[in-house]
Protein backbone atom coordinates (compact mmCIF):
# COMPACT_ATOMS: atom_id res chain seq x y z
CA UNK A 1 0.00 0.00 0.00
CA UNK A 2 1.45 3.31 -1.03
CA UNK A 3 0.09 6.51 0.44
CA UNK A 4 1.46 9.68 -1.04
CA UNK A 5 0.90 13.35 -0.62
CA UNK A 6 3.40 15.18 -2.77
CA UNK A 7 3.78 18.89 -3.19
CA UNK A 8 6.54 20.42 -5.25
CA UNK A 9 6.84 23.82 -6.81
CA UNK A 10 9.04 24.80 -9.71
CA UNK A 11 9.53 28.54 -9.99
CA UNK A 12 8.98 29.97 -13.44
CA UNK A 13 12.24 30.07 -15.38
CA UNK A 14 13.30 31.75 -18.59
CA UNK A 15 12.16 28.77 -20.64
CA UNK A 16 9.25 27.39 -18.67
CA UNK A 17 6.23 28.65 -16.85
CA UNK A 18 6.08 27.86 -13.15
CA UNK A 19 4.68 24.51 -12.18
CA UNK A 20 3.09 23.18 -9.03
CA UNK A 21 2.62 19.49 -8.40
CA UNK A 22 0.14 18.82 -5.64
CA UNK A 23 -1.35 15.36 -5.51
CA UNK A 24 -2.61 13.00 -2.88
CA UNK A 25 -3.47 9.38 -3.51
CA UNK A 26 -3.32 5.84 -2.19
CA UNK A 27 -2.80 2.68 -4.16
CA UNK A 28 -3.01 -0.96 -3.14
CA UNK A 29 -1.91 -4.07 -5.02
CA UNK A 30 -2.70 -4.05 -8.72
CA UNK A 31 -1.94 -1.60 -11.49
CA UNK A 32 -2.72 2.05 -10.84
CA UNK A 33 -2.21 4.19 -13.89
CA UNK A 34 -1.04 7.78 -13.60
CA UNK A 35 -2.57 9.20 -16.71
CA UNK A 36 -1.99 12.67 -18.09
CA UNK A 37 -0.49 14.70 -20.90
CA UNK A 38 3.21 15.57 -21.01
CA UNK A 39 4.01 18.16 -18.41
CA UNK A 40 1.25 17.11 -16.04
CA UNK A 41 3.74 15.92 -13.42
CA UNK A 42 3.36 12.14 -13.77
CA UNK A 43 7.06 11.34 -13.98
CA UNK A 44 7.82 13.88 -11.26
CA UNK A 45 5.42 12.02 -8.99
CA UNK A 46 7.23 8.73 -9.66
CA UNK A 47 10.63 10.34 -9.10
CA UNK A 48 9.46 11.76 -5.79
CA UNK A 49 8.31 8.34 -4.64
CA UNK A 50 11.55 6.68 -5.75
CA UNK A 51 13.55 9.40 -3.99
CA UNK A 52 15.27 10.94 -7.01
CA UNK A 53 13.51 14.21 -6.34
CA UNK A 54 12.76 15.73 -2.96
CA UNK A 55 9.30 17.28 -2.67
CA UNK A 56 8.76 20.58 -0.87
CA UNK A 57 6.02 19.27 1.34
CA UNK A 58 3.88 16.25 2.00
CA UNK A 59 4.44 12.70 3.12
CA UNK A 60 5.05 9.41 1.36
CA UNK A 61 4.38 6.15 3.14
CA UNK A 62 4.93 2.64 1.82
CA UNK A 63 3.44 -0.28 3.77
CA UNK A 64 3.38 1.96 6.82
CA UNK A 65 7.05 2.96 6.51
CA UNK A 66 7.68 6.64 6.04
CA UNK A 67 9.81 7.33 2.97
CA UNK A 68 9.38 11.06 3.08
CA UNK A 69 7.82 13.37 5.59
CA UNK A 70 8.29 17.10 5.34
CA UNK A 71 7.14 17.78 8.91
CA UNK A 72 9.60 15.42 10.59
CA UNK A 73 12.28 16.06 7.95
CA UNK A 74 12.53 12.44 6.92
CA UNK A 75 13.74 11.80 3.38
CA UNK A 76 15.10 8.30 2.82
CA UNK A 77 17.80 7.80 0.21
CA UNK A 78 16.65 5.98 -2.94
CA UNK A 79 18.77 2.99 -1.84
CA UNK A 80 16.57 2.44 1.20
CA UNK A 81 13.16 2.78 -0.38
CA UNK A 82 12.66 -0.65 -1.98
CA UNK A 83 10.78 0.74 -4.91
CA UNK A 84 11.49 -1.06 -8.17
CA UNK A 85 11.79 1.46 -10.99
CA UNK A 86 11.59 0.67 -14.69
CA UNK A 87 13.01 3.56 -16.67
CA UNK A 88 11.68 4.75 -19.97
CA UNK A 89 14.77 3.65 -21.89
CA UNK A 90 15.29 0.65 -19.55
CA UNK A 91 18.62 2.05 -18.23
CA UNK A 92 20.26 -1.37 -18.45
CA UNK A 93 23.95 -0.98 -17.65
CA UNK A 94 25.58 -1.20 -21.08
CA UNK A 95 28.91 -2.55 -19.83
CA UNK A 96 27.37 -5.55 -18.06
CA UNK A 97 25.74 -8.69 -19.40
CA UNK A 98 22.08 -9.30 -18.65
CA UNK A 99 23.12 -11.71 -15.88
CA UNK A 100 25.46 -9.11 -14.40
CA UNK A 101 22.69 -6.53 -14.57
CA UNK A 102 20.48 -8.76 -12.47
CA UNK A 103 23.33 -9.75 -10.14
CA UNK A 104 24.09 -6.07 -9.55
CA UNK A 105 20.53 -5.68 -8.27
CA UNK A 106 20.61 -8.84 -6.15
CA UNK A 107 22.63 -7.28 -3.31
CA UNK A 108 19.68 -7.55 -0.96
CA UNK A 109 19.93 -11.33 -1.16
CA UNK A 110 22.43 -13.34 0.86
CA UNK A 111 25.69 -13.84 -0.98
CA UNK A 112 25.26 -17.60 -1.44
CA UNK A 113 21.70 -17.19 -2.65
CA UNK A 114 22.46 -14.69 -5.37
CA UNK A 115 23.44 -17.02 -8.17
CA UNK A 116 20.32 -19.11 -7.72
CA UNK A 117 18.01 -16.08 -7.42
CA UNK A 118 19.47 -14.53 -10.57
CA UNK A 119 19.14 -17.79 -12.50
CA UNK A 120 15.53 -18.20 -11.41
CA UNK A 121 14.73 -14.66 -12.49
CA UNK A 122 16.43 -15.19 -15.86
CA UNK A 123 14.32 -18.30 -16.41
CA UNK A 124 11.10 -16.68 -15.31
CA UNK A 125 11.57 -13.83 -17.78
CA UNK A 126 12.79 -16.14 -20.56
CA UNK A 127 16.24 -14.60 -20.62
CA UNK A 128 18.30 -17.75 -19.98
CA UNK A 129 19.68 -18.20 -23.52
CA UNK A 130 20.83 -14.57 -23.80
CA UNK A 131 21.95 -14.04 -20.21
CA UNK A 132 25.62 -13.77 -21.25
CA UNK A 133 25.03 -10.97 -23.74
CA UNK A 134 25.22 -7.23 -23.29
CA UNK A 135 22.02 -5.16 -23.54
CA UNK A 136 22.83 -3.84 -27.03
CA UNK A 137 23.23 -7.40 -28.30
CA UNK A 138 19.71 -8.54 -27.43
CA UNK A 139 16.28 -7.65 -28.83
CA UNK A 140 14.10 -4.83 -27.56
CA UNK A 141 11.72 -7.30 -25.93
CA UNK A 142 14.58 -8.95 -24.08
CA UNK A 143 15.90 -5.60 -22.87
CA UNK A 144 12.43 -4.75 -21.67
CA UNK A 145 12.00 -8.02 -19.78
CA UNK A 146 15.47 -7.69 -18.32
CA UNK A 147 14.73 -4.21 -16.99
CA UNK A 148 11.52 -5.44 -15.35
CA UNK A 149 13.29 -8.50 -13.92
CA UNK A 150 16.06 -6.27 -12.58
CA UNK A 151 13.55 -3.99 -10.89
CA UNK A 152 11.81 -6.98 -9.27
CA UNK A 153 14.80 -9.04 -8.17
CA UNK A 154 15.27 -7.16 -4.91
CA UNK A 155 11.65 -7.95 -3.95
CA UNK A 156 10.48 -4.35 -3.96
CA UNK A 157 7.33 -3.36 -2.12
CA UNK A 158 6.26 -1.17 -5.03
CA UNK A 159 6.93 -1.19 -8.77
CA UNK A 160 7.15 2.08 -10.68
CA UNK A 161 7.00 2.11 -14.47
CA UNK A 162 7.73 5.30 -16.39
CA UNK A 163 6.02 5.15 -19.80
CA UNK A 164 7.37 1.68 -20.50
CA UNK A 165 5.62 1.43 -23.87
CA UNK A 166 6.75 4.76 -25.26
CA UNK A 167 8.23 4.39 -28.71
CA UNK A 168 7.59 0.64 -28.93
CA UNK A 169 6.16 -0.95 -32.04
CA UNK A 170 2.95 -2.95 -31.74
CA UNK A 171 4.33 -6.49 -31.23
CA UNK A 172 6.72 -5.23 -28.57
CA UNK A 173 3.91 -3.36 -26.89
CA UNK A 174 1.76 -6.49 -26.84
CA UNK A 175 4.60 -8.50 -25.30
CA UNK A 176 5.14 -5.82 -22.67
CA UNK A 177 1.47 -5.93 -21.70
CA UNK A 178 1.66 -9.72 -21.44
CA UNK A 179 4.69 -9.53 -19.15
CA UNK A 180 3.11 -6.84 -17.00
CA UNK A 181 -0.06 -8.87 -16.59
CA UNK A 182 2.05 -11.82 -15.43
CA UNK A 183 3.90 -9.55 -13.01
CA UNK A 184 0.62 -8.24 -11.65
CA UNK A 185 -0.57 -11.79 -11.06
CA UNK A 186 2.68 -13.01 -9.49
CA UNK A 187 3.53 -10.07 -7.22
CA UNK A 188 1.04 -8.75 -4.72
CA UNK A 189 2.47 -5.24 -4.74
CA UNK A 190 1.16 -1.91 -5.94
CA UNK A 191 2.28 -1.11 -9.47
CA UNK A 192 2.27 2.52 -10.56
CA UNK A 193 2.34 2.99 -14.30
CA UNK A 194 2.79 6.34 -15.99
CA UNK A 195 1.33 6.77 -19.44
CA UNK A 196 -0.52 9.13 -21.72
CA UNK A 197 -2.01 6.32 -23.77
CA UNK A 198 -5.66 5.60 -23.02
CA UNK A 199 -5.57 2.17 -24.65
CA UNK A 200 -2.67 1.15 -22.42
CA UNK A 201 -4.58 2.40 -19.44
CA UNK A 202 -7.70 0.43 -20.36
CA UNK A 203 -5.64 -2.65 -21.11
CA UNK A 204 -3.59 -2.76 -17.92
CA UNK A 205 -5.10 -0.49 -15.34
CA UNK A 206 -7.10 -1.60 -12.34
CA UNK A 207 -7.36 2.01 -11.33
CA UNK A 208 -6.73 5.24 -13.09
CA UNK A 209 -5.58 8.57 -11.69
CA UNK A 210 -5.98 11.42 -14.13
CA UNK A 211 -3.46 14.23 -13.74
CA UNK A 212 -3.73 17.63 -15.24
CA UNK A 213 -1.33 20.51 -14.60
CA UNK A 214 -0.02 18.92 -11.44
CA UNK A 215 -3.41 18.10 -9.91
CA UNK A 216 -5.45 14.93 -9.72
CA UNK A 217 -8.71 15.63 -11.53
CA UNK A 218 -10.37 12.22 -11.47
CA UNK A 219 -9.82 8.71 -10.15
CA UNK A 220 -11.68 5.47 -10.80
CA UNK A 221 -11.51 2.38 -12.91
CA UNK A 222 -10.35 3.16 -16.44
CA UNK A 223 -13.65 1.99 -17.89
CA UNK A 224 -15.64 4.18 -15.51
CA UNK A 225 -13.47 7.21 -16.21
CA UNK A 226 -13.86 6.76 -19.93
CA UNK A 227 -17.56 6.23 -19.57
CA UNK A 228 -18.09 9.22 -17.30
CA UNK A 229 -15.30 11.79 -17.51
CA UNK A 230 -15.66 14.16 -14.57
CA UNK A 231 -15.20 17.27 -16.67
CA UNK A 232 -14.68 18.56 -20.16
CA UNK A 233 -10.91 18.73 -19.46
CA UNK A 234 -10.78 15.06 -18.56
CA UNK A 235 -12.83 14.20 -21.63
CA UNK A 236 -10.36 16.13 -23.79
CA UNK A 237 -7.37 14.47 -22.08
CA UNK A 238 -8.87 11.09 -22.83
CA UNK A 239 -9.09 12.13 -26.48
CA UNK A 240 -12.86 11.69 -26.60
CA UNK A 241 -14.52 12.97 -29.75
CA UNK A 242 -17.88 14.70 -30.15
CA UNK A 243 -17.78 17.04 -27.19
CA UNK A 244 -20.54 19.62 -27.47
CA UNK A 245 -22.09 22.37 -25.45
CA UNK A 246 -25.85 22.04 -25.01
CA UNK A 247 -28.71 23.67 -23.16
CA UNK A 248 -31.31 21.64 -21.34
CA UNK A 249 -34.68 22.59 -22.77
CA UNK A 250 -36.90 19.98 -21.16
CA UNK A 251 -36.76 17.53 -18.25
CA UNK A 252 -39.37 14.82 -17.81
CA UNK A 253 -38.70 12.61 -14.79
CA UNK A 254 -41.98 10.76 -15.41
CA UNK A 255 -40.84 9.32 -18.70
CA UNK A 256 -37.18 9.46 -17.77
CA UNK A 257 -36.42 11.83 -20.61
CA UNK A 258 -34.83 15.15 -21.30
CA UNK A 259 -34.21 17.34 -24.30
CA UNK A 260 -30.94 19.01 -25.18
CA UNK A 261 -30.54 21.85 -27.62
CA UNK A 262 -27.29 21.98 -29.56
CA UNK A 263 -26.25 24.51 -32.13
CA UNK A 264 -28.66 23.83 -34.94
CA UNK A 265 -30.45 20.76 -33.66
CA UNK A 266 -32.24 19.33 -30.67
CA UNK A 267 -32.02 15.80 -29.28
CA UNK A 268 -33.83 13.62 -26.78
CA UNK A 269 -31.68 12.16 -24.02
CA UNK A 270 -32.17 10.21 -20.82
CA UNK A 271 -33.42 12.09 -17.77
CA UNK A 272 -30.73 14.17 -16.07
CA UNK A 273 -31.11 14.12 -12.29
CA UNK A 274 -29.70 17.12 -10.51
CA UNK A 275 -30.04 19.49 -13.45
CA UNK A 276 -32.46 22.28 -14.22
CA UNK A 277 -34.05 23.47 -17.39
CA UNK A 278 -31.84 26.14 -18.90
CA UNK A 279 -28.59 24.60 -17.59
CA UNK A 280 -25.71 24.74 -20.02
CA UNK A 281 -23.85 21.43 -20.00
CA UNK A 282 -21.12 19.59 -21.88
CA UNK A 283 -22.21 16.46 -23.68
CA UNK A 284 -19.98 13.69 -24.92
CA UNK A 285 -21.18 11.30 -27.61
CA UNK A 286 -18.87 8.30 -28.08
CA UNK A 287 -18.25 8.10 -31.79
CA UNK A 288 -18.75 4.32 -31.91
CA UNK A 289 -22.27 4.59 -30.46
CA UNK A 290 -23.65 6.91 -33.13
CA UNK A 291 -25.28 5.52 -36.25
CA UNK A 292 -25.47 6.79 -39.79
CA UNK A 293 -27.83 6.20 -42.66
CA UNK A 294 -28.60 7.62 -46.07
CA UNK A 295 -31.26 10.28 -46.43
CA UNK A 296 -31.99 13.96 -46.47
CA UNK A 297 -34.88 14.38 -44.06
CA UNK A 298 -33.89 13.92 -40.41
CA UNK A 299 -36.24 11.82 -38.28
CA UNK A 300 -36.36 11.88 -34.47
CA UNK A 301 -32.94 12.27 -32.87
CA UNK A 302 -31.30 12.57 -36.24
CA UNK A 303 -29.50 15.37 -37.98
CA UNK A 304 -28.26 15.64 -41.51
CA UNK A 305 -24.59 16.26 -41.95
CA UNK A 306 -22.02 16.77 -44.66
CA UNK A 307 -19.28 14.14 -44.85
CA UNK A 308 -15.81 15.65 -44.98
CA UNK A 309 -13.57 12.65 -44.75
CA UNK A 310 -13.53 8.90 -44.18
CA UNK A 311 -10.40 7.68 -42.40
CA UNK A 312 -9.47 4.03 -42.54
CA UNK A 313 -8.43 2.63 -39.20
CA UNK A 314 -7.26 -0.81 -38.19
CA UNK A 315 -10.62 -1.97 -36.85
CA UNK A 316 -13.10 0.55 -38.18
CA UNK A 317 -13.68 3.52 -40.41
CA UNK A 318 -13.96 6.97 -38.89
CA UNK A 319 -16.36 9.32 -40.70
CA UNK A 320 -15.67 12.98 -40.10
CA UNK A 321 -18.58 15.32 -40.66
CA UNK A 322 -18.82 19.09 -40.79
CA UNK A 323 -19.25 20.63 -37.34
CA UNK A 324 -16.66 18.40 -35.60
CA UNK A 325 -18.89 15.35 -35.52
CA UNK A 326 -17.30 11.98 -36.03
CA UNK A 327 -18.73 8.48 -36.19
CA UNK A 328 -16.88 5.17 -36.06
CA UNK A 329 -18.33 2.46 -38.25
CA UNK A 330 -17.36 -1.20 -38.47
CA UNK A 331 -15.64 -1.80 -41.80
CA UNK A 332 -18.46 -4.02 -43.16
CA UNK A 333 -21.07 -1.40 -42.30
CA UNK A 334 -19.06 1.25 -44.08
CA UNK A 335 -18.80 -0.89 -47.22
CA UNK A 336 -22.61 -0.99 -47.34
CA UNK A 337 -22.99 2.76 -46.92
CA UNK A 338 -20.01 4.21 -48.68
CA UNK A 339 -22.02 5.34 -51.71
CA UNK A 340 -24.44 7.46 -49.66
CA UNK A 341 -24.93 10.90 -51.16
CA UNK A 342 -26.58 12.47 -48.16
CA UNK A 343 -25.99 11.43 -44.62
CA UNK A 344 -28.12 11.36 -41.52
CA UNK A 345 -26.61 10.86 -38.12
CA UNK A 346 -28.69 9.25 -35.46
CA UNK A 347 -28.04 9.83 -31.76
CA UNK A 348 -29.47 7.07 -29.53
CA UNK A 349 -30.51 8.58 -26.21
CA UNK A 350 -28.03 6.32 -24.37
CA UNK A 351 -25.15 7.73 -26.42
CA UNK A 352 -25.58 11.23 -25.01
CA UNK A 353 -23.54 11.58 -21.83
CA UNK A 354 -23.73 14.76 -19.88
CA UNK A 355 -20.45 15.54 -18.11
CA UNK A 356 -21.42 16.03 -14.50
CA UNK A 357 -19.28 18.85 -13.18
CA UNK A 358 -20.01 20.89 -16.26
CA UNK A 359 -20.78 23.86 -13.99
CA UNK A 360 -21.36 27.44 -14.98
CA UNK A 361 -17.67 28.29 -14.61
CA UNK A 362 -16.72 26.22 -17.64
CA UNK A 363 -15.57 28.27 -20.56
CA UNK A 364 -16.75 27.00 -23.88
CA UNK A 365 -14.06 26.05 -26.37
CA UNK B 1 75.89 6.80 -25.64
CA UNK B 2 78.75 5.74 -23.38
CA UNK B 3 78.92 7.58 -20.12
CA UNK B 4 75.42 8.97 -20.26
CA UNK B 5 73.90 9.16 -16.81
CA UNK B 6 70.36 7.79 -17.16
CA UNK B 7 69.40 8.51 -13.57
CA UNK B 8 67.28 11.59 -14.47
CA UNK B 9 65.18 9.49 -16.85
CA UNK B 10 64.43 6.78 -14.26
CA UNK B 11 63.72 9.42 -11.63
CA UNK B 12 61.31 11.20 -13.93
CA UNK B 13 59.47 7.99 -14.80
CA UNK B 14 59.23 7.07 -11.13
CA UNK B 15 58.04 10.56 -10.16
CA UNK B 16 55.49 10.59 -12.99
CA UNK B 17 54.13 7.15 -12.08
CA UNK B 18 53.67 7.94 -8.41
CA UNK B 19 52.34 11.39 -9.16
CA UNK B 20 49.81 10.03 -11.68
CA UNK B 21 48.52 7.41 -9.25
CA UNK B 22 48.25 9.91 -6.41
CA UNK B 23 46.61 12.46 -8.71
CA UNK B 24 44.10 9.88 -9.88
CA UNK B 25 43.07 9.24 -6.30
CA UNK B 26 42.67 12.92 -5.49
CA UNK B 27 41.52 14.11 -8.92
CA UNK B 28 38.85 11.48 -9.51
CA UNK B 29 37.42 12.01 -6.06
CA UNK B 30 37.29 15.78 -6.58
CA UNK B 31 35.85 15.37 -10.06
CA UNK B 32 33.14 13.03 -8.79
CA UNK B 33 32.21 15.42 -6.01
CA UNK B 34 32.09 18.34 -8.46
CA UNK B 35 30.02 16.34 -10.93
CA UNK B 36 27.53 14.96 -8.41
CA UNK B 37 27.18 17.22 -5.42
CA UNK B 38 25.71 20.65 -5.22
CA UNK B 39 27.30 22.77 -2.52
CA UNK B 40 27.95 26.47 -2.04
CA UNK B 41 31.20 27.62 -3.61
CA UNK B 42 31.33 24.65 -5.96
CA UNK B 43 32.38 26.67 -8.99
CA UNK B 44 34.96 28.43 -6.83
CA UNK B 45 36.50 25.07 -6.03
CA UNK B 46 36.39 24.23 -9.72
CA UNK B 47 38.16 27.47 -10.58
CA UNK B 48 40.77 26.93 -7.85
CA UNK B 49 41.39 23.42 -9.19
CA UNK B 50 42.06 24.88 -12.63
CA UNK B 51 44.39 27.60 -11.37
CA UNK B 52 47.63 25.59 -11.80
CA UNK B 53 46.84 25.31 -15.51
CA UNK B 54 47.18 29.05 -16.00
CA UNK B 55 49.72 30.16 -13.39
CA UNK B 56 53.41 30.19 -14.40
CA UNK B 57 55.11 27.05 -13.01
CA UNK B 58 57.55 29.14 -11.02
CA UNK B 59 54.65 30.80 -9.25
CA UNK B 60 53.33 27.36 -8.34
CA UNK B 61 56.79 26.41 -7.11
CA UNK B 62 56.91 29.52 -4.97
CA UNK B 63 53.52 28.74 -3.45
CA UNK B 64 54.67 25.22 -2.74
CA UNK B 65 57.80 26.50 -1.05
CA UNK B 66 55.65 28.71 1.13
CA UNK B 67 53.21 25.95 2.02
CA UNK B 68 55.61 23.01 2.30
CA UNK B 69 58.84 24.74 3.32
CA UNK B 70 60.72 23.85 6.50
CA UNK B 71 59.28 26.87 8.31
CA UNK B 72 55.66 26.13 7.40
CA UNK B 73 53.25 24.16 9.55
CA UNK B 74 53.01 21.37 7.02
CA UNK B 75 56.76 21.29 6.56
CA UNK B 76 57.33 20.92 10.29
CA UNK B 77 54.69 18.22 10.54
CA UNK B 78 56.30 16.32 7.66
CA UNK B 79 59.75 16.63 9.17
CA UNK B 80 58.45 15.42 12.53
CA UNK B 81 56.72 12.45 10.92
CA UNK B 82 59.39 11.32 8.46
CA UNK B 83 62.54 12.69 10.06
CA UNK B 84 63.57 14.74 7.04
CA UNK B 85 62.29 17.83 5.28
CA UNK B 86 60.11 17.45 2.20
CA UNK B 87 61.67 20.20 0.13
CA UNK B 88 64.63 19.34 -2.10
CA UNK B 89 63.81 15.63 -2.16
CA UNK B 90 62.40 13.61 -5.04
CA UNK B 91 59.12 13.35 -3.07
CA UNK B 92 58.83 17.11 -3.48
CA UNK B 93 59.07 16.59 -7.24
CA UNK B 94 56.10 14.24 -6.96
CA UNK B 95 54.10 16.98 -5.22
CA UNK B 96 55.08 19.48 -7.92
CA UNK B 97 54.00 17.06 -10.66
CA UNK B 98 50.72 16.37 -8.92
CA UNK B 99 49.96 20.05 -8.92
CA UNK B 100 50.11 19.92 -12.70
CA UNK B 101 48.36 16.60 -13.10
CA UNK B 102 45.39 17.12 -10.79
CA UNK B 103 43.83 20.08 -12.66
CA UNK B 104 44.01 18.15 -15.93
CA UNK B 105 42.41 15.13 -14.32
CA UNK B 106 39.69 17.09 -12.55
CA UNK B 107 38.76 18.96 -15.71
CA UNK B 108 38.53 15.94 -17.97
CA UNK B 109 37.19 13.49 -15.40
CA UNK B 110 34.45 15.89 -14.34
CA UNK B 111 33.38 16.25 -17.96
CA UNK B 112 33.57 12.47 -18.36
CA UNK B 113 31.48 11.79 -15.25
CA UNK B 114 28.94 14.39 -16.26
CA UNK B 115 28.62 12.83 -19.70
CA UNK B 116 27.55 9.52 -18.15
CA UNK B 117 23.78 9.25 -18.50
CA UNK B 118 22.29 10.13 -15.11
CA UNK B 119 19.63 7.45 -15.39
CA UNK B 120 22.27 4.73 -15.02
CA UNK B 121 23.33 6.18 -11.69
CA UNK B 122 19.72 6.69 -10.63
CA UNK B 123 18.95 3.10 -11.59
CA UNK B 124 21.92 1.83 -9.59
CA UNK B 125 20.87 3.78 -6.48
CA UNK B 126 17.33 2.59 -6.95
CA UNK B 127 18.65 -0.98 -6.96
CA UNK B 128 20.24 -0.43 -3.56
CA UNK B 129 23.83 0.36 -4.55
CA UNK B 130 25.81 2.58 -2.20
CA UNK B 131 27.44 5.73 -3.60
CA UNK B 132 30.79 3.94 -3.45
CA UNK B 133 29.43 1.04 -5.47
CA UNK B 134 27.72 3.39 -7.93
CA UNK B 135 31.07 5.04 -8.56
CA UNK B 136 33.16 1.88 -8.96
CA UNK B 137 30.65 -0.25 -10.83
CA UNK B 138 28.73 2.29 -12.91
CA UNK B 139 30.17 5.79 -13.26
CA UNK B 140 33.87 4.91 -13.53
CA UNK B 141 33.43 1.97 -15.94
CA UNK B 142 31.14 4.02 -18.17
CA UNK B 143 33.59 6.93 -18.18
CA UNK B 144 36.68 4.70 -18.34
CA UNK B 145 37.92 5.74 -21.77
CA UNK B 146 37.92 9.44 -21.02
CA UNK B 147 39.37 8.83 -17.57
CA UNK B 148 42.10 6.68 -19.08
CA UNK B 149 42.91 9.36 -21.64
CA UNK B 150 43.03 11.92 -18.85
CA UNK B 151 45.38 9.68 -16.87
CA UNK B 152 47.74 9.41 -19.81
CA UNK B 153 47.76 13.17 -20.26
CA UNK B 154 48.42 13.62 -16.56
CA UNK B 155 51.32 11.17 -16.77
CA UNK B 156 52.80 13.02 -19.75
CA UNK B 157 52.39 16.33 -17.96
CA UNK B 158 54.08 14.94 -14.83
CA UNK B 159 56.96 13.63 -16.88
CA UNK B 160 57.75 17.02 -18.31
CA UNK B 161 57.44 19.44 -15.43
CA UNK B 162 60.31 21.86 -15.05
CA UNK B 163 59.47 25.11 -13.32
CA UNK B 164 57.74 23.96 -10.16
CA UNK B 165 60.08 21.00 -9.79
CA UNK B 166 63.25 23.04 -9.90
CA UNK B 167 61.79 25.49 -7.38
CA UNK B 168 60.83 22.93 -4.77
CA UNK B 169 62.94 19.87 -5.50
CA UNK B 170 66.00 21.68 -6.71
CA UNK B 171 68.65 20.42 -9.04
CA UNK B 172 70.66 17.90 -7.07
CA UNK B 173 72.29 15.46 -9.53
CA UNK B 174 71.68 11.88 -8.52
CA UNK B 175 68.93 12.85 -6.08
CA UNK B 176 66.36 15.30 -7.37
CA UNK B 177 67.49 16.01 -10.89
CA UNK B 178 64.57 15.02 -13.14
CA UNK B 179 64.97 14.73 -16.89
CA UNK B 180 63.63 18.17 -17.76
CA UNK B 181 65.98 19.72 -15.24
CA UNK B 182 68.88 17.54 -16.38
CA UNK B 183 68.43 18.60 -20.02
CA UNK B 184 68.44 22.26 -19.03
CA UNK B 185 71.50 21.64 -16.92
CA UNK B 186 73.30 19.81 -19.72
CA UNK B 187 72.60 22.58 -22.23
CA UNK B 188 73.67 25.23 -19.73
CA UNK B 189 76.98 23.49 -19.11
CA UNK B 190 77.59 22.84 -22.81
CA UNK B 191 77.19 19.07 -22.59
CA UNK B 192 75.44 18.72 -25.95
CA UNK B 193 75.84 14.93 -26.18
CA UNK B 194 74.07 14.33 -22.87
CA UNK B 195 71.29 16.79 -23.75
CA UNK B 196 70.75 15.09 -27.12
CA UNK B 197 70.60 11.61 -25.59
CA UNK B 198 68.08 12.66 -22.96
CA UNK B 199 65.97 14.64 -25.45
CA UNK B 200 65.80 11.70 -27.84
CA UNK B 201 64.99 9.25 -25.07
CA UNK B 202 62.19 11.34 -23.58
CA UNK B 203 60.74 12.08 -27.03
CA UNK B 204 60.68 8.39 -27.94
CA UNK B 205 59.07 7.46 -24.63
CA UNK B 206 56.40 10.16 -25.00
CA UNK B 207 55.53 9.08 -28.52
CA UNK B 208 55.34 5.46 -27.38
CA UNK B 209 53.05 6.32 -24.47
CA UNK B 210 50.69 8.38 -26.61
CA UNK B 211 50.60 5.68 -29.27
CA UNK B 212 49.91 3.00 -26.69
CA UNK B 213 47.15 5.10 -25.17
CA UNK B 214 45.38 5.71 -28.45
CA UNK B 215 45.77 2.03 -29.34
CA UNK B 216 44.13 0.94 -26.08
CA UNK B 217 41.42 3.50 -26.55
CA UNK B 218 40.67 2.33 -30.09
CA UNK B 219 40.62 -1.28 -28.97
CA UNK B 220 38.21 -0.30 -26.19
CA UNK B 221 35.85 1.29 -28.66
CA UNK B 222 35.82 -1.79 -30.86
CA UNK B 223 34.92 -4.07 -27.94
Amino acid sequence: MIEAHIRKRFPPGPESAGFLLDIEFQAGPGVSVLFGPSGSGKTLALSSIAGFVKPDAGRIQLDGQILYDADSRVCLRPQLRSCGYVFQNYALFPHMTLRENLAFAAVRHARLERYRVVSEMLDRFELGPVSGRRPHEVSGGEQQRCSIARALIGNPRLLLLDEPARGLDLPLRASLYRVLRQVRAAYQIPILLVTHDLDECLELGDRMLVLREGRLVQTGTPAAVRERPASIEVARLLGLTNLFRAEITALDPGRGQSRLRFEGFELAAAYLPGHFIGDRVWVSMPSEELRVSAGARPGPNQTSARLLNACQRSQSVRLEFAGDLSVDLPRAEFEKQKHNKEWLIEFPAAALRVLESGGANENPG
Amino acid sequence: MQGVDWFPLWLSLRVACISTLASLAVGLWLAYVLANRAFPGKELVDAAAALPLVLPPTVLGYYLLVVLGRESAFGRLYEWAFGQPLVFTWQAAVVASMLHAIPLLVKSARAAFESVDRTFEMAARNLGASEWRVFWRITLPLARRSVFAAGVLAFARSLGDFGATIMIAGNIPGRTQTIAVAIYDAVESGNGALARSLVLAISAISVAILYLASWIERRGQAA
